[in-house]
């Protein structure tokens, strides 16, 4: 499953189980989220062991954005069976800032910048 | 309308009125109803990291003859998320039909950066509007912004997230203010300027 723009990408890798976000995401509400949101979904569903966000490549995400990254990982969490890894890259300072929203959302949530 | 205990002028939070004239400071300024919405969205992300890119060159290192590259990272990031955040709002829910400019700006101070967005506004969405705002300067931004979180995870079909102003607060330890004016010539309408202070 992919999604491609001119400004992002997002790609699921269906071996590996990682989701990799590419570029900068500043869309209109969960409207212009709504491909994002469903292939995000679809990958909850499938409940793999274990499910690996990499966002090291993604330099920007607005407000809407990590309503979208935060719903999925709450959707993760009722699962209960899935391990779920965020990798994002210092070099992107939001993410510094932002990604350890999600750890409190899902304490087993394992976060790590690079 | 009933508009009986409504205050037209009003400031909230940490609003900086009469700033400094000799500090560095821009501009932009747009036309809310001549383009529509969406084209106008793409140009949002181009203002806001104009913006960052602009002002990170005012931090040098040490020596003020190189660029401190690690902060003008930070400063670009942070100005670029939250400027793009104003201009979002500012587009969201500024009154398209009227003549009204929305504008923003920006001034570095010795030891903050401010941004500001001026945006006309219609008189029941202030009411709103400052009610959300009277939760937000007497709740604890971190558990709002958590409980906004989950309330936004079972809310499938609401638009906006609501999170722009509660991430500034909580990941950008913001100091924001608002300033509500009445609109001349607009009986129906008032003009609201955000201000964003990032200390630094």
């Amino acid at each position: 499953m992919e999604i491609r723009s001119k400004n992002y990408s997002v790609i699921y890798d269906q071996t590996s189980h990682q989701i990799t976000f590419d570029g900068s995401l500043r869309l209109n509400g969960s409207g212009e989220y709504a491909l994002i949101s469903e292939l995000l979904n679809k990958v909850a569903q499938q409940e793999p062991q274990q499910i690996v966000l990499d966002l090291t490549q993604l330099n920007f995400l607005n407000s809407s954005g990590i309503s979208i990254l935060s719903r999925f990982v709450i959707n993760v969490r009722k699962r209960q069976n899935i391990q779920m890894i965020v990798i994002g890259a210092k070099k992107n300072p939001w993410q510094s800032k932002s990604l350890k929203n999600l750890q409190r959302l899902m304490p087993s949530l394992q976060l790590e910048l690079e | 309308m009933n508009t009986s205990n409504f205050a037209f002028e009003q400031i909230m939070g940490d609003f900086r009125q009469n700033l400094p004239p000799s500090t560095e400071y821009l501009i932009l300024s747009f036309s809310p109803g001549s383009i529509p919405l969406q084209q106008r969205w793409r140009n949002n992300c181009l203002s806001a990291d104009f913006l960052a890119n602009y002002l990170s060159t005012f931090f040098l290192g040490e020596n003020d003859q190189q660029p401190d590259l690690a902060k003008q990272d930070e400063v670009k990031s942070a100005v670029s998320y939250i400027a793009n955040e104003l201009l979002e709002n500012g587009m969201k829910y500024c009154i398209k039909t009227a003549s009204f400019p929305i504008s923003i700006q920006i001034h570095l101070t010795p030891n903050a950066i401010i941004l500001q967005l001026t945006n006309s506004i219609t008189i029941k969405q202030t009411k709103r509007f400052q009610k959300q705002i009277n939760k937000l300067l007497h709740g604890n931004p971190s558990e709002m912004y958590l409980a906004q979180l989950e309330h936004n995870a079972l809310e499938e079909n609401q638009k906006f997230s609501n999170l722009g102003l509660l991430t500034m607060l909580h990941d950008y330890d913001a100091r924001i203010g608002w300033h509500f004016e009445p609109l001349v010539d607009h009986c129906s309408a008032i003009s609201v300027t955000t201000m964003v202070q990032l200390l630094i």
